[in-house]
Order: structure tokens, then sequence, then C-alpha cells
């Protein structure tokens, strides 16, 4: 006799994915990879007034969701209810998942689970969604950066500006001088510069 | 006075968890008072937007520890909820400070079912009882109810109130959560009919002219734990220097936070931005001595409606944490086989406290455990500590001696068998 072994109908068909996030732009790039690595988004939402009704209407398989949605705790809340069906249950550190979890809420993503689907099929989703969100978040310290230097160069020139305008000097001398009152005084380009400024402002 | 030696402390830079609410005053205080600073430690303090955070960062370590709700140490401790973690807290951050508020509507339908009955904080699960008879006998869908976590302390007064007046929350109003901001949102678009929530969450729909505050959860039950420090139990026995610093810094916060006049310069710190981000009249509201029910209403007195530090407030009480232990039986979110005091014991930690006090001069109970339901009015403590009145709604008596003779005791809510499980002390 053969003894087919006991598998739950979520185990055999494409997971269903459903997405919560405030920032759009990660969404959409998190559904594209998602998709691609086989799963279905089944849909996509930045914060929702009623997320039972949602989640009873979706019934997603996981929900991958922003650790900084409030909508957490109302998830929370849905394996408490009994009548309320689908079942999400945190994705959380059983022993071997532990480094999982914790590199997902340090990405700054959480996933609740539907009651019994296996942690197995949901860790490479999870990995997908961790990635992105990495990707993501050094997008975005990258363009904070960016934003950064091109105000710290507009500093200098208006720096450079003013000693060539005070000072007479050329565009290079000036650039030399500040270049050297920041190595002499341990300090950045961008710092001197500012207190040029600052200096400038308090003396006209 | 004995100093902390800098030296000491195992680890000086921390980072702590907190939710917008106006009781987490002890750490903002301790954070823009310097009061870290001059126990050594230089603290970092972390927004939350949801306790499903708090609990995760704490129990990952990404967080050194948070203001936690009280039940939420002894859930995670034994395995309510799908976090298991031993938790450890040697701290309890202030009494009461919840309060149970309706919408306007359904406070129209409670006044018209009893005009005299519905503004009494003591008989308003009552009034509230009338209404979800005749609305179950017009065949009506029920009432929603919501609180802010599972293992929360509102989810369990709300149940108690409930429960006291013969509703069953499980079966006559649908319980839901959510987060304490949105609360007033999901009130005006009539999602749920009312809430369970701290402050200054009611104060903003009182003062809005939303919805009407019911009863407070120091008429519930007077001078009832509320908020802890929680610490993951590794946590307290790699770091035990820097936690006895951390509860020293808190404890004197929690102090200041309790003289004569220290409110208002309170209330302006915690209501900007950076902590509960809310306008600084409506956190006052609840922080001086009195309490607006409703719009239309003048305050009414209510000096305790918030505590920090007197009546021994920060002293975490075993026993307080068997009578959360007993709710969680009650509502079946904990079954079989409960040792409630060897749950207290290894979860909540006076000894610890005691340590940090002595340090610091404050006198501590000398005992783990105390009755609930027996005082009326402010008494003396082991001839020397005042402690609050203790009366619940109900006017029933806890005895922590005797948890399973206390849930046998607790008259079945309609419609359910009073099932007592196999609990042994």
């Amino acid at each position: 006799m053969v003894v087919m072994p006991d598998v739950k109908r979520s185990d055999v068909r494409k997971l269903r994915v459903l997405l919560i996030d405030h920032s759009v732009g990660r969404a959409a790039i998190l559904e594209r990879a998602l998709q691609d690595a086989g799963y279905v988004v089944a849909a996509k939402l930045t914060g929702v007034m009623n997320l039972y009704k949602e989640v009873e209407r979706i019934e997603p398989d996981v929900i991958i969701i922003d650790l900084e949605s409030p909508d957490r705790d109302m998830l929370e809340q849905m394996r408490e209810i009994s009548r309320d069906r689908p079942k999400p249950v945190v994705m959380f550190a059983e022993d071997d998942d532990s480094d999982t979890i914790r590199q997902a809420v340090k990405a700054g993503v959480s996933a609740y689970v539907v009651d019994g689907l296996s942690a197995k099929r949901v860790k490479p989703l999870m990995e997908v969604a961790i990635a992105r969100f990495r990707e993501y978040q050094a997008l975005r310290e990258e363009l904070l950066h960016a934003k950064v230097s091109l105000a710290e160069r507009k500093l200098v020139e208006k720096a450079k500006g003013l000693l060539m305008q005070r000072r007479g000097m050329s565009e290079d001398e000036a650039y030399k001088a500040l270049r050297k009152m920041a190595m002499d005084g341990n300090r950045r380009l961008a710092e001197v510069a500012e207190n040029i400024l600052a200096v400038a402002n308090i003396l006209i | 006075m004995t100093v902390v030696l800098k030296q000491d402390l195992e680890k000086p830079q921390l980072t702590l968890g907190f939710v917008p609410l106006t009781d987490c005053a002890p750490l903002v205080i301790a954070q823009e008072k310097g009061i870290f600073r001059r126990y050594g430690l230089e603290v970092t303090l972390s927004k939350e937007t949801s306790w499903a955070n708090i609990r995760d960062k704490v129990a990952l370590g990404i967080l050194d520890g948070a203001q936690m709700l009280a039940p939420m140490v002894l859930g995670m401790s034994c395995g309510v909820g799908p976090v298991k973690k031993a938790m450890v807290t040697a701290l309890s951050l202030d009494l009461n400070g919840n309060a149970i508020t309706v919408s306007n509507a359904l406070y129209a339908i409670m006044q018209a079912c009893a005009p005299h009955d519905a503004p009494l904080p003591n008989r308003s699960a009552h009034v509230l009882k009338q209404v979800i008879d005749a609305r179950r006998n017009n065949g009506e869908k029920p009432l929603s109810f919501a609180t802010v976590f599972p293992t929360a302390t509102h989810t369990y007064e709300l149940r108690y109130w409930m429960a006291s007046a013969g509703i069953n929350p499980d079966r006559d109003v649908r319980l839901v959560v959510v987060p304490p901001p949105q609360m007033r949102a999901h009130l005006e678009s009539g999602d749920v009919d009312g809430f369970c929530v701290g402050e200054p969450w009611n104060a903003a729909v009182v003062h809005a002219g939303i919805g009407r505050t019911l009863i407070t959860k120091y008429e519930l039950w007077n001078n009832s734990p509320e908020k802890v420090l929680g610490v993951t139990r590794e946590w307290a026995e790699q770091y035990p220097h820097t936690h006895r610093a951390l509860l020293m810094a808190l404890l004197e916060a929690a102090r200041w936070l309790d003289q004569p006049n220290c409110r208002r310069e309170a209330a302006a710190l915690i209501a900007c931005g950076r902590y509960v981000q809310a306008p600084e009249e409506i956190v006052a509201m609840s922080m001086n001595g009195a309490y607006r029910y409703a719009f239309d209403e003048v305050p009414r007195d209510l000096p305790d409606f918030n505590v920090f530090h007197r009546y021994a407030a920060n002293f975490p009480w075993r026993s307080h944490a068997i009578w959360f232990l007993t709710q969680m039986v009650r509502w079946r979110q904990l079954r079989g086989q409960v040792n409630f005091r060897r749950i207290a014991e290894t979860v909540y930690r006076p000894d610890l406290f005691r340590d940090a006090a002595a340090l610091l001069g404050i006198p501590a109970p000398g005992v783990d455990y105390k009755t609930e339901g027996e005082h009326a009015a402010p008494w003396l403590f082991d001839s020397r500590i005042t402690l609050g009145s203790d009366l619940f709604i109900d006017g029933r008596t806890f005895n922590p001696d005797d948890p399973i003779g206390y849930l046998a005791g607790i008259v079945p809510v309609a419609g359910r068998s009073n099932v007592v499980p196999l609990v042994r002390r």
C-alpha cells in the first residue's frame, strides 16, 4: 500500500503574498522581485482602515509587512479571533531560523504566515524580501549622502566666493586657503566653509 | 550616597524602545533631564510604531529593553502569543492611565436606555449590557470594541469591565486591535463603537467631541499596574550593573514625575514630535489630576488618573503578575497546567528593585505579594509605606495565594461553562 504524504493545498500551489508597505516605490520593487521568483502577489496595500476585512478577502498565505507599519498589531489579533479566517501568525525565531528573522527585522521587514505553512517554504521568500528591503535602504542612504555632499559643495563654493571677493584671491588661492584651514584644524572642508560664512555674517 | 561607578557598567550605551503614549514619561524624563547620563548611561530612545515591534526587537536583542505592557512580559515568558522568550521586569513604570471611551452614537443610545446610569462610571457596563441585549433582540450586528494588543492590560480591563455586568466579550461583542494613534479615525468612521486605550488618545477623542469616556482604569481597579521596564532574562544576567543603573535612573525620573508642579513641564517634554507627537494641551489633560469624560462637561477631580511613583508604584508586585496570569487563564489564552507562583517569581524581580531602591534611599516593600480589593483609601503598609486604594469595580477581592479559588469564584459569563483548568500553585 502506498501512503500519500499529507500535503496541504497551500503546499502544492504558488504562495499568495500580500504586501503592506507605506513606501509605494519599495513595494513595487519587491512585487516585481517576488513575481520573478514565482510567487503570486495578491495585493499591495499602503495602509488600510480595516485590515481584517482585507485579509479575509485576499486570503494570503504570507503577509510581508513593513516593520514600521502600526498595522502589525492588528495582525497580531487575528490569531485570537477564532471566527476570522485565515489566521496569520508572525514568523519568528524557531531556533534554526532566528538568523533570518534577525536579518529581516534589521532590514525593516516582518512576515506573517498562515497557520500551518512550513517555515521551509517561506524562507526563500523572506530572503527575497530582505534583499529588496536592504537594497532600498542602501539606495535611500546613497540619495541622502548625495544630497548632503551637494549641500556641502555649495557651502564650499560660497566660502570660496567670499574669500575671492573680500580678500581679492583667485579661485585657486581661495580653495587652497580653505584646504589649509581644514588640514590645520583637522576639520572637514565643508565645516571650515560653514564657519567662514557664519563669521562673515556676524561681521556684516 | 552610594554612587554607581561608571567602570562597573558592562554596557553603557543602550537603546530603549517606547511607544508614543503619555506613560513613556519616565523614559523621556530620564533622558531629557540628564538622569541617564548621571548614571553613566548613554541612551538612545527608539520610538516604535507597534507593540509587536517592541516585543520582537527586545526578544532579538535589537533593543536592550523597552517600555512594555505588564502582561506582555509574562505572556512572552510563558508562551502566550507567538514569540516565546524568557523576560524579566524589576520596575513598574506607572499605575492606572487608561480609559474606556465610546462613540457619541453609542453613548446617545446608552443615554436613551438609562439616562440616570449612563454617565456613572460604575454603572456604565450595566447600561452597555442593556444596549447589547436590545440590539440582539432587534437582530442588529454586535458592537465592535478595540484594544491595543492581545496581551495588553487594556484587553483584560475591557473584558473585566464587560464581564462585571454579565457581558460575554467573546460572544456579545467583536473585539479587535487598533493602533492607539488610529483609534480616533476608527471611532469616527464607525468601524469601532468603543475602545480601551492609554493617553493621550482618550483625551484626543473627548477634546474633538467625537466620543465620551465611560470609565477610567483607576475606577475599574484602583491603582492597578500598567507598563513596566522589560528586558530579556539573558540581558539582565549579562549586564547586572547596567540593569541596576537603568532601574535607578528610571526610579529617579518616576519620582520627579510625581512631585507637585512637575506635570506641566512633563507634558510639554513628552508632547513633542520626537516622543508622543500630540498637542501639548491634550497631553496635559490627563496629567493634571483631573479628567474630562465628555466635551461638554467640566473635568472631574481624579488625582490618581496616572501615578508614576507614589503608592510604591514602581515596585514589581508578584501578586500583580499572578493577577494578569489569572486573566490569561480566564480568557483562555493560557491553557493547561499553570504554575502561577513559579512564573511570577521568574519574571517579576522585586529583589532587583530593592537593590536599586536601597541605593537611592527609597523604601521598598519587604514582601512580594499583597491582596487586592480591600482598601477604599490610601493605607499604611509595613507602617512606613503609603499604598493607594485597591478596589475593583465589582467589589471582588484577589488573594494571590489562591489564584484557583479566585478563578473558580468568578461568576461565569453567560453562554460559557465555568471551566477551571487543571492548575496548581
